[in-house]
Parts: C-alpha cells; sequence; structure tokens
C-alpha cells in the first residue's frame, strides 16, 4: 500500500552569526516532514509491517528532499537523524515501527554511506507540539562536533489519525565547536562509531 | 547608516496534497524565507527611523529572489504573497513597519510588478513565538480561494534585539476551496482588488 501523505514541509536554517562570530561558511541544517494518516488510528493491531514499509517509503523521500533543499551532493551530507510523533488515535509504538526497521537504508542511500547509528526520537502529541529531532555523524556516531538537533512544528499535524516524521541532514556541525572530543577530520568511519 | 546584519536565515516549503478532500492533481505549495536581523534601535526609543527602511531594500530584494528559487524560479506560477515581522522584546511594533515598503517592493520587483497589496501582520515576542503569516492574491485582493496562511516561527528567534523579517508565497488556493466569492477566472486584475 502506498503510504498517504497530506503533506510535507522541508525547512532549512543556515546560521551565519552565533555568538556574535562570523560563521564563514554558515553551518546549514534542513528537515523534511511528512505528515500521513495512520493506518492503524483508533486500533490495536499486532502485525505492524504496512507502517514499516510507510517508513522504506519515507526514509528516501524525505532524505533526498533534505539533500535537494541544501543543494548539496549526497556524499556532502555530514550528519543527519529521524524523529515521529504519533497523534492521539494511535500509539508509541507506530513511531518505532516506521522509523526503525526500514527507514534507514534509503535514507542512508540518499546521504550516501550513512555508516552510523542515524540518531532518533519519537513521541506522542497534537498539532502544534515541538518535536525534536537529533542529529549525529553519518559515518561516525562519537563525532562531538556535529550532536545537535533541530526542532519541527507544524500548527495543524499531527490531527488525532495521523503521524507526522520527520527526517533531518546537514552539511556541516555546530557553528562554534569546541569540546574536544573525536572531529570529523579524525573519523575513520568504518564501524560507524568512530 | 546602520548596516543590516543577518544572524540566520530560515525557509520553509510546504506541499499540501489533501486535506482529507480528493488529492488535488497538483499539491498546494508554498513557502516562507524569515531573516533574523540585528534590531539597531533596540533598547531605547529613536525617533527618526525611516532610513532603516532603504538599508532593507536589498534584503527584501534577496529574500524574494531566494523565495522564488525555493518554489521553482518561475515567476508566473506564483499567485498568492504575503510579508510579516516578528519583533523581539526590546524593540517595539513600530520596528515591524519598517518592512511595509522593503518587503513588498522585494516582491513586486521579482515577481513582475503585481497589483494589489501584500498582506502583512506583525507582532512583538519572544523566542519561538509563532506568526500566522497572511497570504492573498497578488493580483486582486478579493480572490476568495486565495485567502490563506501560513504559521512560520524560528526555536531561537527574535532574541531581545533581534527581529524577525519575513516573506511568503503561494503556488495557487487552498486546497479544497469551496467557498465562493470572486474567482481567478473572473478577475479584472485592474485596480487590485478585483
Amino acid at each position: 500500500m502506498k503510504v498517504n501523505i497530506r503533506k510535507i514541509i522541508v525547512q532549512v536554517e543556515e546560521t551565519r552569526i552565533e555568538a556574535g562570530i562570523d560563521i564563514n561558511p554558515p553551518t546549514r541544517k534542513a528537515v523534511a516532514t511528512a505528515v500521513i494518516a495512520n493506518p492503524f488510528a483508533g486500533q490495536f493491531k499486532d502485525d505492524l509491517s504496512e507502517l514499516m514499509n510507510i517508513g522504506a517509503e519515507l526514509g528516501g523521500l524525505l532524505g533526498e528532499k533534505c539533500v535537494k533543499a541544501l543543494g548539496i551532493l549526497p556524499q556532502e551530507a555530514e550528519s543527519y537523524g529521524k524523529a515521529a510523533m504519533v497523534g492521539e488515535n494511535g500509539e508509541l509504538e507506530h513511531a518505532a515501527a516506521i522509523l526503525h526497521p526500514q527507514l534507514g537504508t534509503p535514507l542512508r542511500k540518499a546521504v550516501e554511506k550513512g555508516a552510523a547509528l542515524v540518531p532518533s526520537s519519537k513521541k506522542m502529541g497534537s498539532p502544534g507540539q515541538a518535536l525534536d529531532v537529533p542529529l549525529g555523524h553519518k559515518d561516525a556516531a562519537y563525532v562531538r562536533s556535529h550532536f545537535d538537533g533541530i526542532e519541527v512544528r507544524l500548527n495543524d499535524s499531527p490531527r488525532a489519525n495521523e503521524i507526522m516524521i520527520a527526517v533531518a541532514v546537514t552539511d556541516s556541525g555546530r557553528p562554534l565547536p569546541r569540546v574536544g572530543g573525536l572531529t570529523a577530520a579524525d573519523a575513520k568511519g568504518k564501524d560507524g562509531l568512530r | 547608516m546602520p548596516d543590516v546584519v543577518i544572524r540566520k536565515v530560515v525557509t520553509c516549503k510546504e506541499e499540501i496534497h489533501h486535506e482529507f478532500g480528493p488529492p488535488a492533481d497538483k499539491p498546494l505549495i508554498k513557502a516562507a524565507i524569515i531573516a533574523v536581523i540585528t534590531n539597531p534601535f533596540a533598547g531605547r526609543y529613536v525617533e527618526k527611523i525611516m532610513h532603516f527602511m532603504e538599508d532593507l531594500k536589498p534584503l527584501g530584494l534577496k529574500m524574494a529572489t531566494q523565495l522564488l528559487s525555493i518554489l521553482g524560479d518561475d515567476r508566473t506560477r506564483v499567485q498568492s504573497y504575503g510579508k510579516g515581522a516578528i519583533i523581539g522584546t526590546a524593540g517595539e511594533l513600530e520596528h515591524g513597519a519598517l518592512w511595509h515598503a522593503p518587503g513588498g517592493y522585494g516582491m513586486r520587483e521579482v515577481l513582475g510588478g503585481t497589483k494589489a497589496i501584500v498582506p502583512s501582520a506583525k507582532k512583538v515576542g519572544g523566542q519561538g513565538v509563532r506568526l500566522d503569516l497572511p497570504l492573498a492574491h497578488i493580483d486582486a485582493a478579493y480572490v476568495r480561494s486565495h485567502f490563506d496562511s501560513m504559521e512560520v516561527g524560528i526555536a531561537d528567534a527574535p532574541r531581545q534585539d533581534e527581529i524577525c523579517y519575513i516573506l511568503g508565497m503561494s503556488l495557487s488556493s487552498r486546497i479544497h476551496n469551496r467557498a465562493g466569492g470572486l474567482a481567478t477566472a473572473d478577475i479584472k486584475g485592474e485596480d487590485g482588488l478585483r
């Protein structure tokens, strides 16, 4: 079954000054959010495979939207993240079914490679609530400069029978990283961790 | 003359496929751009502020150009527009009114001389505050199908001494518009109203 998408929102945030210091080139993050009908709203279903398939479809679609919005080549993506907010007639497990089993593979294709775990968060919520999408380096999870997040908030979503799914991609880390740890330059990017 | 100092730029594009009615052949696409700038008048009452409008004109033109590019760079497809401002709490509402000329000028310039007034909204607020950006038809303000809005906001803006200047454009009417009134087919397009 094809996913019933009501709307897709793509946001790009470009930071040019942080703490009074010019950021050159500016750091940029994109987040693409799909608002979909929850096929299992109002009912308990043991088998969530339909939502897993939806995850596979959205991973590629939203990942590609982010890369396109940033105007970069897939290999220029540096960090990524994913999150979902389920409307009140759904269940937290619905977010897990979309996010975890199948969304990662097509997302990794959209950003090329992606050896690291895609950091994630999930919650139940109502229209207008903030969803914070965590961000981490796509090839080496321990790269400290790239731990970050981006907020999405849609005044009309998720309605009770909907689910909001967000995928975020950046072409940079935090604007002024200076808390040490593994740097992107020193990351090997083989085991997904360092 | 005070410089226009930009801290960050955020863009947001919405693609609306349906709102529980029959899916449209082409989704409704609308987008907004927000520039977060330093308020040169923050923290004190400045009597003469009009000169800042001139300084803002290049910003208006740049933002309108970027907004059109997000929407596909075809000015003939843009059907409605709007503008807005959010002033940080060390500023005053009047600082938002400085956007009227530069914001409108920028959009008219890139859209090739539109006839209707650019609807607007402004408010004073803290970081994360949301603004409902009004949208209306570019050539005939009374076109009922195109009265719409778009909620925008940024988690970390405006800070007290900042202003968010905002522009929005849309490529079509409300997705399931059926509330009558003047239709686009009946526009005369002479007086900017009908």
